[in-house]
């Protein structure tokens, strides 16, 4: 008999086997990426030169490129948006080194321009939004797609900050007051608990979020998820500048091959009505 | 050629016989008229190998292969080189392309049996291109410098070391340094741009050429040659210009536009033609969680994975891969086509496609014990198929038959035996069956049933 179960395991490996990820964490929330939308884009850029782009470079993209691609002047990026003391023209460097960034923080931020093609934008979102409050770590934060980053969460002005659900009750709640004036009722509804984004769930998993916000950040959580939205939106963009224009040349290219195959089946067929 | 040709034609043709060239390989080389589907791959693989020279040009014009430079020149491409984009993903795409078609163009060979005699150099040549394509698709895969580019490298030039004495020399020859290092990207990009192409196209003009003399095979595997008509034209034969260039501009519109939707919509495929891992820059220090070949090696990489012993998984794989060179010796059989050979031919067959892609498949996977054991399973059979399609070279007597069945299912259960242990157990013992199974489907039925009588071959081609 179990030799008949492992025979059955042989056939339905196939199908089972393409669940067994490459392993690493897997993202707890799920986002459908739109570089379509050029709103969303620009707000997305704009985050990423506040809060991430003093930190993490963007080596390959140039703020040119991006405003022409973003529909943004050349006046509003660099009134709004370079703080680097870099050019126009010139590619998203920072000035800390990446010796100084291992030194500062213990390893070196990553370079951001092709990061959402490495990661995903699944990994990213998820990311963005599963900074939590962990008293045992060294800066008192974690993130539960980064166990142990040495990454702050910078944008906790704009969230808060969050608790894992199942270590919320037995925390000791003076030092999440201690965290800012935000903090809230212990009693406050599950993140979850309000309206979740269709977009959000995860197929195959429930879509609870995994943790509690304790301390209110400046955006409400759908504020707080729009804003995360934006931010990959505009990675996956950056990732790839080209896919902006690419499917549109894609299908001139296919409509010209389409023509030309009639041309090419009926030339054939002309050549071949002798061949018998 | 009574009257010979005047102007530029005949200036030039009386200094350098293009008319004759013209003639012998386009306008009066006649080419058999039942032509299939599976006919168009071998012009479709001369027009990916211009697509990647042509493109490789155009990339070598910005690319740097220098550790510093690399990553980063290949994303300059990507965003500040005019077009650098479409030409990069044509290259990357043409990659995996090239494989596909000379697949489908290998597996054209084999089910037609165009590799039997007289066109055993035919095949050889092919095999040497197909081999060079592999080294030269490896190496292009290091230029990139990105992680799954740098441990891809790692992992295929430390199976060199698995040589027994010479081997940490030979990995350090090849690579030029302890790891993949910068030497490594440099001999390697010239050996991509330079060293391999040059013989690419050699081979390529091998090939064609043993090709023109003795004529191209068909799906009915009749030799057309044989019969010709009173002008000495074959009568099955029509010349391959303007009836095949015609036909074959068909298929490559529709290679076009198949190719087109995956540059233009889907040019990482999945991941498949270009790895998520591959956008981030080569880093000695961190070795990627899975390491996956891209997916035209996957089941040669699943056969190495196969064996636990390194150095045997090294030869199994190339066993693997050169085992194809003796094709020509091994299936002896009288009939080409497999339209005309026995059922339990085709049933071999069918199973070693099913066995090569499922390799495939199982080599971007992470290992299991199931999947090794599966791995082992189709390894087994992979090289089964070629001992059984030697036995097919003529119809057995039942001794014959049963010898082979009892002998090579007690060398599969000696050695599960000698490699079994308390983990693996059952899962060895279960999946036993799949080769005996196999074993017993292409060798017992063909000793007690007729299953294995191939069919009268018509004088000419059908159709």
């Amino acid at each position: 008999m179990k030799k008949l179960g492992h025979l059955i395991c042989v056939v339905a490996f196939l199908a089972a086997s393409h669940t067994w990820a490459a392993g690493g964490s897997e993202p707890v929330f799920h986002m459908t990426p739109d570089v379509g939308n050029q709103k969303s884009l620009q707000r997305g850029a704009a985050y990423f030169m506040n809060y991430c782009l003093s930190c993490h470079s963007a080596e390959f993209s140039r703020y040119k490129r991006v405003a022409d691609d973003l529909g943004i002047s050349e006046e509003n990026m660099i009134e709004y948006m370079i703080f680097t003391g870099r050019k126009y023209g010139e590619t998203m460097t920072v000035a800390m080194t990446a010796e100084q960034g291992k030194e500062w923080f213990g390893a070196a931020p990553p370079d951001l321009s092709v990061r959402a093609r490495a990661r995903g934008a699944d990994w990213i979102y998820s990311f963005l939004k599963s900074f939590y409050v962990d008293l045992s770590t060294y800066r008192g934060i974690n993130n539960k797609m980064l166990p142990g980053t040495s990454m702050p969460h910078v944008l906790w002005e704009l969230q808060g900050y969050q608790v894992l659900n199942e270590e919320y009750e037995a925390m000791d709640k003076s030092d999440l007051e201690s965290l800012g004036p935000g903090y809230t009722q212990l009693n406050q509804e599950l993140e979850n608990n309000q309206a979740v984004d269709e977009d959000e769930s995860i197929p195959g998993s429930d879509d609870h979020s995994p943790f509690i916000l304790a301390v209110e950040g400046k955006m409400t959580p759908e504020e707080y998820d729009q804003a995360a939205r934006d931010i990959v939106n505009f990675m996956v963009y950056m990732a790839e500048p080209a896919q902006l224009s690419r499917k549109t040349i894609g299908t001139g290219v296919l409509f010209f091959l389409a023509a030309l195959f009639v041309l090419a089946y009926f030339m054939k067929r002309e050549y071949w009505k002798d061949v018998h | 050629m009574s009257n010979k040709p005047g102007g530029v034609i005949g200036w030039v043709d009386s200094r350098l016989p293009v008319i004759e060239f013209w003639e012998a390989h386009l306008s009066k080389y006649y080419a058999p008229k039942n032509f299939n589907f599976f006919y168009f791959f071998g012009s479709l693989a001369l027009l990916v190998l211009v697509l990647q020279i042509v493109t490789g040009i155009f990339l070598t014009m910005h690319y740097k292969p220098d550790a510093e430079l690399a990553f980063a020149s290949v994303e300059f491409i990507m965003r500040d080189v005019e077009w650098g984009w479409l030409i990069r993903y044509m290259h990357s795409t043409g990659a995996s392309a090239f494989f596909v078609v000379v697949y489908l163009h290998m597996l054209r060979g084999l089910m037609y049996g165009s590799f039997k005699e007289p066109r055993e150099l035919i095949w050889i040549f092919g095999m040497l291109i197909y081999v060079c394509l592999m080294a030269e698709a490896f190496m292009g895969y290091l230029l990139p410098w990105g992680q799954m580019s740098y441990w891809g490298a790692q992992v295929i030039v430390n199976l060199f070391g698995t040589v027994p004495i010479v081997g940490d020399e030979l990995a350090l020859w090849i690579r030029g340094d302890y790891v993949v290092s910068d030497a490594t990207l440099n001999r390697f990009f010239a050996l991509h741009v330079i060293a391999v192409p040059i013989v690419l196209l050699g081979l390529v003009v091998a090939h064609i050429a043993a090709l023109h003399t003795v004529g191209s095979n068909n799906p009915d595997g009749v030799e057309i040659k044989k019969n010709k008509g009173p002008d000495g034209i074959p009568v099955d034969g029509i010349p391959f210009h303007p009836y095949y260039t015609v036909k074959d501009v068909v298929g490559v519109v529709v290679f076009l536009f198949i190719f087109a939707l995956v540059v233009f919509f889907a040019p990482e495929m999945g991941g498949y033609f270009l790895e998520h891992a591959n956008f981030e820059p080569a880093n000695p220090l961190a070795t990627p969680e899975h390491i996956a070949p891209v997916w035209y090696f996957t089941p040669f990489y699943t056969v190495l994975r196969a064996i636990p012993d390194p150095f045997m998984g090294v030869v199994a794989m190339g066993a693997a891969v050169m085992i194809l060179f003796f094709l020509p010796w091994i299936d002896k059989n009288k009939v080409r086509s497999i339209r005309y050979r026995s059922f339990l031919y085709k049933v071999n067959l069918a199973v070693f496609l099913v066995a090569f892609v499922w390799l495939g498949y199982l080599g971007v996977q992470p290992v299991t014990p199931m999947a090794s054991q599966m791995a082992l399973r189709l390894s087994e059979i992979y090289f089964l198929f070629f001992i059984i399609l030697g036995i097919y070279s003529t119809q057995r007597s039942v001794g014959y038959y049963l010898g082979w069945f009892v002998a090579l299912t007690a060398i599969i259960t000696v050695y599960d035996f000698a490699r079994n242990n308390e983990d693996i157990a059952s899962l060895t013992w279960s999946t036993w069956i799949i080769p005996v199974a196999y074993m017993f489907v292409t060798l017992a039925l063909a000793a007690f049933t007729n299953l294995d009588q191939d069919k009268e071959v018509p004088e000419r081609v059908t159709a």
